[in-house]
C-alpha cells in the first residue's frame, strides 16, 4: 500500500468534498424551512459558474467584483424562483412542487445553453496555481483554495443560521409552522429568505467547481451526487451535510483511484442503498419526514 | 376608540365555510377585558375553525373581528402577534430540536425591533435595559410554571404535560394581552389538569392576561370560566355564565341528544 497516495487520493476527496457539503447545505435549508426537496440545485449551482463567467470574461470585470455579482444572481434568481414558481404550488403535493424544481432544472439548462452554447468552456484563471504540500503529500491548489473557499462560507452559513434572527426564524419555522406564525415570525418571508440564501450558496459553490473542472450546462450532475450527500445525511440535517458530505467526497475519491473511475458512482449509489437500509432517514436526519 | 366597556375582542357575524361545509355561521360574541371565556360544544361544533379565524390561520368569508376597538379582520398572525394576541394549539406546537429556554425566548419574536437602523439607534444602555427586562420576564415565567429543572432540556424529551406547559410559558413570552388557549388540558390527567387550572387562574389574577379558551373538561370549564359560550354546528346557541349555561336546554340537547337521552339527563337532576 501507497500511504502517501492513498493520503494524497483521500485530500483530494476532502476537497471535493467540501464542495458537496456546502451544495448540500443550501440543499438542507431549502428543505429544512420549507419541506421542498430542490432537484434544481445542482443547475443553480451551474446557473452561478456561468454567471461568473459572464462577468469575469464576458464583461471583463475583475475577479473581486464578479465575485459578488455572481453570488448577487444566485440570490435574486433564488428570490424569483420562490415567488414564481414555487409560493403558487403552496399546499400542493410534494411530488408535484417536486416536480416544478425538476422542470426547473430543465429550464435553466436551456437558458444556459441559448445564451453561452453547449460547449464546456473554461473560467479565466484566478486562483493561484502554486503546488501545495501538506507535509510530503501534494495537494492540487484549486482543491485546496476550494476547500477552504466552501469551509469559509460553511461556517458563515452556520454562524447566521444559529445566531442571526433571520436563522432563529428559520430553525423555527422548521421546527413548527403553525407555532412559528403564532409568535409573530413571518413565514412567507422565511420562505423566500431560504431560497435567497440557498441559491446565492449555491451560486458561490458554482463559482469554485467551476473553477476547478470548468463549466458546462451538464455540469448540473454535480448535484445528483449532492443529492446523495443529503440523502445520506438525512434531508433536514445540516451536520449530516457536512459529514455526508466529506464521506461522499472521500468515497467517490478513493473509488476512482483504486477500483477505476467507471466504479465512483457505483461506490456512492452502493453506500446510498447501504445507508437507507440500515437509517431509512439518513445518518442524522429527523425521524418524521414525509417521504416521497 | 375602544370605550370602557368594550370588549377586549370582540367577534362579530363571522361566517367560514370550507367548500360546502360550513363551518361558522353568524357567530358573535366578546370577550371582557380581564375575564377568562370557555367556548365549549360538541366534536366538530367549529372550536377550533373559530380559534383559528381569531388568531389569523384562516380567512373568514363574512364578518368582522375587532381586538382592543380595532378591525383586525384582514391582518396576518404576525400582525396580531404584535398586538399582543397570543395562543396555544390543541396539538402542541413546539419549535422541536430546542430547548425549553429557546422556545420560550422565541416567544418575544414579535416585540423584536428589525433592521439596521433600528439596531444602530436602539444601542447601548436602553437595548441592555431592555434585553435584561426580557430575561426578568423569561426568569419570571419559568418560575411561574414551575419549569426551571427542565429549562435546558430538549422539548422533543419532555412528557406531554410538561410540553403544554412549555407552550404555555411560550405564549406568555410574548407579553399578550389576550391568550388564546386551544384545550389546555387535553389529556391530561386529574392532577395536571388541576395544575393547569391553577396556572391559568393565575395567569388572569396575576399577570392581568385576558384568556379566551377551548375546552372539552366541562368540570374544569365550569370551575374557573367567568363566561362561556357554546357552539354546536357552527353556530351560537348559547352563552352566559356557568351555571346559566349549564342549565340551558339547548346546551344539553346538543350534548346528549334531544328526545329521549336529554329527558333522561333531567330526570337524572331531579333525582
Amino acid at each position: 500500500m501507497d500511504w502517501l497516495f492513498l493520503a494524497e487520493v483521500s485530500l483530494a476527496g476532502l476537497g471535493a468534498g467540501a464542495l458537496y457539503a456546502l451544495t448540500g447545505v443550501a440543499f438542507v435549508l431549502i428543505y429544512k424551512a420549507t419541506r421542498v426537496v430542490n432537484l434544481a440545485i445542482g443547475e443553480i449551482l451551474m446557473l452561478g459558474g456561468y454567471a461568473f463567467f459572464g462577468f469575469a470574461a464576458g464583461a471583463g470585470l475583475p475577479v473581486w467584483a464578479a465575485i459578488p455579482l455572481t453570488i448577487l444572481v444566485g440570490a435574486l434568481a433564488g428570490a424569483v424562483i420562490e415567488r414564481a414558481l414555487i409560493r403558487p404550488m403552496l399546499g400542493e403535493s410534494p411530488i408535484s412542487v417536486f416536480m416544478v424544481t425538476v422542470g426547473l432544472g430543465s429550464i435553466l439548462v436551456g437558458l444556459v445553453e441559448l445564451g453561452f452554447g453547449a460547449d464546456p468552456l473554461r473560467l479565466p484563471e484566478f486562483l493561484p496555481n502554486d503546488p501545495i504540500f501538506l507535509g510530503e503529500a501534494y495537494l492540487a491548489p484549486k482543491v485546496a483554495y476550494g476547500f477552504a473557499a466552501a469551509s469559509v462560507l460553511i461556517a458563515i452559513a452556520l454562524a447566521a443560521l444559529r445566531f442571526s434572527r433571520a436563522g432563529v426564524a428559520l430553525r423555527a419555522t422548521a421546527g413548527d409552522q403553525g407555532a412559528a406564525y403564532s409568535v409573530g415570525i413571518d413565514v412567507g418571508r422565511v420562505f423566500s429568505l431560504a431560497w435567497v440564501a440557498a441559491c446565492a450558496t449555491a451560486a458561490g459553490a458554482g463559482i469554485v467547481v467551476g473553477a476547478i473542472g470548468g463549466i458546462s450546462p451538464t455540469m448540473g450532475v454535480f448535484g445528483l451526487s449532492v443529492l446523495v450527500v443529503v440523502i445520506v445525511g438525512g434531508l433536514d440535517s445540516v451536520a449530516g451535510a457536512l459529514v455526508g458530505g466529506l464521506l461522499i467526497g472521500l468515497i467517490e475519491a478513493l473509488a476512482g483511484a483504486f477500483l477505476g473511475g467507471e466504479f465512483k458512482l457505483l461506490a456512492t449509489f452502493g453506500l446510498l442503498v447501504l445507508i437507507l437500509m440500515v437509517r431509512p432517514y439518513g445518518l442524522f436526519g429527523t425521524h418524521e419526514i414525509e417521504r416521497l | 376608540m375602544a370605550e370602557a366597556s368594550a370588549p377586549l375582542l370582540a367577534v362579530e357575524g363571522l361566517s367560514l365555510a370550507f367548500g360546502g361545509v360550513r363551518a361558522l355561521s353568524d357567530v358573535s360574541f366578546g370577550v371582557a377585558e380581564g375575564s377568562i371565556t370557555a367556548v365549549i360544544g360538541p366534536n366538530g361544533a367549529g372550536k377550533t375553525s373559530l380559534f383559528n379565524a381569531v388568531s389569523g390561520f384562516y380567512r373568514p368569508g363574512a364578518g368582522r373581528i375587532r381586538f382592543a376597538g380595532e378591525d383586525i379582520t384582514g391582518e396576518r398572525p404576525p400582525a396580531r402577534a404584535k398586538r399582543g394576541l397570543a395562543r396555544t394549539f390543541q396539538n402542541i406546537a413546539l419549535f422541536r430540536g430546542m430547548t425549553v429556554l429557546d422556545n420560550i425566548k422565541l416567544g418575544r419574536h414579535a416585540h423584536l425591533k428589525t433592521g439596521v437602523l433600528d439596531a444602530l439607534v436602539y444601542w447601548g444602555r436602553a437595548r441592555r435595559e431592555e434585553m435584561e427586562l426580557r430575561a426578568e420576564v423569561e426568569e419570571r415565567i419559568i418560575d411561574f410554571l414551575e419549569i426551571q429543572h427542565i429549562r435546558h432540556a430538549p422539548v422533543s424529551a419532555l412528557p406531554y404535560g410538561l410540553q403544554k406547559r412549555v407552550e404555555l410559558a411560550r405564549a406568555l413570552a410574548m407579553r399578550p394581552r389576550l391568550l388564546m388557549l386551544d384545550e389546555p388540558v387535553a389529556g391530561m390527567n386529574r392532577e395536571e389538569t388541576e395544575d393547569m387550572a391553577r396556572f391559568i387562574l393565575d395567569v388572569k389574577e396575576e399577570w392581568g392576561v385576558t384568556i379566551l379558551m377551548v375546552e372539552h373538561d366541562m368540570g374544569m370549564v365550569m370551575d374557573i370560566s367567568d363566561h362561556v359560550v357554546v357552539l354546536n354546528f357552527g353556530q351560537v346557541i348559547a352563552r352566559g355564565q356557568p351555571h346559566e349555561v349549564q342549565r340551558d336546554p339547548a346546551v344539553i340537547g346538543a350534548y346528549l341528544g334531544s328526545g329521549d337521552l336529554a329527558q333522561r339527563a333531567r330526570n337524572a337532576e331531579a333525582a
